[in-house]
């Protein structure tokens, strides 16, 4: 994995991922190490992204290296009409490691060719967002002490929703099966069903979200934006119709949990919050051991 | 004159080089275009809006002297689907050919995706064929598919 980018999940094999999460285990158990103390990363966030710039940032804090960088395009050159290229190429002189956000989708890729460094795509656009993959891998198999053999649900925006292609990608590699909850105009594309009927997984949809509850490990909940919908009046029809309340908590198994990529809106009702099942802050905390874990295979250190 | 039926040919013959026939009467410049045919100095003939039994109207085209690689001539089936290629030597038919949807297209196709890097950038797409009978292109940056009918060429 050394001077590997990531850009999309499939870059990894299903042994390297499993490589980051063992090692991430290490870091939750330690995470303050000065091993990066000889290392710059470079944070370059073309757009405001504050959960996962500060991830990224504090995961290499605690191991002690130096973070350079902006949080926005607004004060750079960007804003004078350099070009992505130029950028990366003179970023690539002060830094051993790039963790780029940018909206054009593709830049990532694109950067990861001609940089002399290696990059980590932390979202490009729509596209990709592969470490959040890893660290909901890491959630669920911390959380259910297995990957394998797993029944998953995942609700909400299926079409348009990054986070959810990606996990429903990476979990191909684990038996997974999928239940998939969304309205009909937000059923998961085809391109992305594609890789569960490669695998030969049992994947059923629903458009209730009740009747995957008894059946769940994990719970996968998504944000449905009502920019998606051509028809308001539709929106305004179903936007209450996925949301997870306390109520339902009794209807579900002993190990299961309710995870959430964040930020929410009102799709998981706060009463849920206080419960042992609830698992999206956690979540976004098994995001700093993951990066940790990454950021030092890429570098050799590990 | 024996009585064969002397079929009259439209355009005329030549004596060295490639038919390319069976070409949709609409993707004729694309075909142009996508051989970079402009920029060709031998004889270039080509007619369009010919009768074809098979496909209602067909375009043809006969480039003297310069035979192509089948990977030249496999990008326009994208437009050309069931286009054939014929090979004239000494005014004979030497060899007949059809093209093949290849298993990646470089340069020749844009991404459909505004906000594809390819889109903003220096930098052509490129795709890996994802469907050969609906033609369906994924970028190798973004990762959309651009289908036959948000297809434009470059």
């Amino acid at each position: 994995m050394k001077h590997k980018s990531l850009v999309s999940i499939n870059d990894y094999t299903k042994e390297e991922q499993l490589r980051i999460l063992e090692l991430a285990q290490e870091f939750e158990k330690n995470p303050v190490q000065r091993i990066m103390e000889d290392y710059v990363v470079a944070s370059l966030f073309f757009e405001p992204s504050t959960r996962t710039r500060l991830s990224f940032e504090s995961a290499a804090s605690r191991l002690g290296a130096k973070i350079v960088g902006f949080s926005e395009a607004s004060n750079t050159s960007v804003k004078k009409g350099e070009s992505l290229r130029d950028t990366i190429l003179t970023v690539a002189n002060y830094s051993d490691l790039i963790v780029m956000r940018n909206p054009i989708e593709g830049s990532a890729r694109f950067a990861s060719e001609i940089s002399s460094v290696p990059i980590i795509n932390a979202g490009d656009g729509a596209n990709q967002h592969p470490t959040q993959t890893l660290l909901d891998l890491y959630s669920i198999q911390k959380t259910q002490g297995t990957l394998d053999n797993l029944h998953v649900a995942l609700v909400g925006d299926l079409k348009y929703g990054r986070t959810v292609h990606s996990l429903v990608i990476a979990l191909c590699n684990f038996n997974t099966t999928f239940h998939l909850v969304s309205p009909v105009e937000l059923k998961l594309p085809r391109s992305v069903k594609m890789h569960i009927k490669e695998k030969n997984l049992a994947y059923h949809q629903y458009t209730e979200l009740e009747d995957v509850l008894p059946k769940s490990d994990v719970l996968y909940m998504t944000r449905i934006q009502k920019e998606r919908f051509s028809d308001p009046l539709e929106y305004e029809k179903i936007k209450n119709s996925y949301i997870f309340h306390a109520d339902m908590l009794p209807d579900t198994k002993e190990n299961f949990r309710v995870m959430h990529p964040l930020p929410r809106v009102n799709e998981i009702h706060t009463s849920v919050d206080k419960s042992p099942k609830a698992y999206y802050f956690e979540q976004a905390l098994n995001g700093v051991f993951v990066r940790q874990a990454l950021m030092t295979l890429i570098l050799g250190i590990k | 004159m024996n009585n064969k039926k002397v079929k009259e040919l439209k355009v005329s013959a030549i004596e060295n080089g490639t038919v390319i026939d069976h070409i949709p009467a609409q993707a004729m410049f694309h075909v142009i275009r996508i051989l970079n045919l402009e920029d060709f100095e031998n004889m270039v003939m080509f007619a369009t809006n010919l009768e074809s039994k098979k496909y209602g109207t067909k375009g043809i085209i006969k480039v003297s002297n310069k035979y192509f690689a089948p990977e030249e001539l496999n990008k326009i089936s994208l437009v050309a689907p069931h286009a054939s290629i014929i090979e004239i030597r000494d005014f004979q038919v030497a060899r007949k050919t059809v093209v093949e949807i290849p298993d990646k297209i470089n340069d020749i196709v844009k991404c459909f995706n505004p906000n594809c890097v390819t889109n903003h950038e220096e930098v052509r797409a490129h795709f890996t064929v994802t469907d050969k009978e609906e033609i369906r292109l994924k970028c190798h940056y973004c990762e959309k598919i651009t289908s036959k009918n948000t297809m434009e060429f470059r």
